[in-house]
């Protein structure tokens, strides 16, 4: 699924890119789309499920850490990314 | 030539010994000189010194091998040698590492055969040729000496890690259509210290002396696992 919203991000920003691009171009793209909304709102999730899990082996190895508070270090953490792109995708689409 | 070799336990130091060279040498007759000609005392393994029992294995410049297998000429550097006990495992004394947790995770993972039938019963009908029987030919000449284990980087990060021949060993079993209980298997693999931990480095595969390959039981391991819990039976 993540892969999916990488390809199709990536594939949006080379083609809005294209010609140079303004803040104000973007804001008359976006502001109002559901359909980005959704689109965001899902890559946004799957990224605050994605990176902790990833993570979590790599604070065992390296770090050291294990048990529950390394787990609730990561949800926390997961509960960070959500809110910061929610916030910054909020600002976009609606 | 000069070896450095390791004295004492975990705490313990680099002893050196100057060794004649001589052609076709292995370091194993290199740790065998030392230990007749020089110091008695020195502690080390082997057996069948013709490359068939793994008990020879050490960390000779850097690498885990069976020095019965090393050629000098293969392996010294700048006419230096440092042998040193397999890593990833406590120090006995000198050359000789702990084996115990190594087949305690073998254990662990499940790495002995359960069947079904009795003697009442007639034979298994297993096609060699078939799918199954090639998977598990792949991964079954495995005589745990431990190479991969010393080998592996994550065993090293993670001290619960099964470590990649404890899961070859479950990866055979657990293709054997034979099996009395093949989810109890994938479940024994299944948690944080099993399949999912392997970063896939492929340090067991490169150092297996028999040519074996973890790596690619553990991706076995790894579909398997996640199959079964994606149709929410683990």
């Amino acid at each position: 699924m993540l892969a999916v919203c990488v390809i199709v991000h990536l594939a949006t920003i080379v083609y809005a890119v294209r010609g140079g691009l303004t803040a104000a171009e973007i804001f008359a793209r976006t502001r109002g789309s559901v359909a980005w909304l959704a689109f965001y709102s899902v890559f946004v999730l799957t990224v605050a499920v994605h990176a902790p899990i990833g993570l979590r082996p790599v604070m065992t190895e390296w770090l050291g850490w294990r048990g529950r508070t390394r787990d609730t270090f990561l949800f926390a953490f997961a509960a960070l990314l959500a809110w910061m792109g929610m916030r910054a995708i909020l600002v976009l689409f609606v | 030539m000069k070896v450095s070799v390791w004295r004492g336990g975990a705490d313990g130091s680099l002893q050196s010994f100057e060794v004649p060279r001589y052609a076709s040498q292995t370091v194993l007759d290199v740790v065998t000189h030392i230990q007749r000609k020089l110091d008695p005392t020195l502690a080390y393994r082997y057996a069948c010194r013709v490359g068939m029992c793994g008990s020879c294995a050490m960390t000779v410049n850097g690498v885990p091998r069976w020095t019965c297998r090393a050629h000098v000429d293969k392996v010294v550097q700048k006419n230096e040698l440092t042998i040193r006990p397999l890593r990833n495992l406590p120090i006995i004394r000198d050359l000789v590492a702990d084996m115990r947790t190594f087949f305690d995770k073998w254990e662990r993972a499940g790495g002995h055969f359960e069947g079904t039938t009795t003697k009442a019963e007639d034979f298994a009908r297993i096609a060699p040729d078939s799918a199954e029987r090639k998977a598990i030919d792949a991964g079954t000449e495995c005589i745990g000496c431990g190479v991969c284990y010393a080998a592996c980087d994550v065993v090293s990060w993670n001290p619960d890690y099964l470590g990649p021949a404890a899961l070859n060993r479950a990866w055979t079993l657990a293709v054997d259509s034979r099996d009395a209980n093949p989810l109890q298997r994938l479940r024994a693999v299944a948690g944080d210290a099993g399949c999912h931990a392997c970063h896939t480095h492929m340090s067991c595969t490169e150092r297996c002396p028999k040519h074996i390959s973890p790596t690619a039981s553990i991706a076995g391991l790894k579909r398997a696992v996640a199959k079964a819990a994606m149709e929410g039976k683990l």
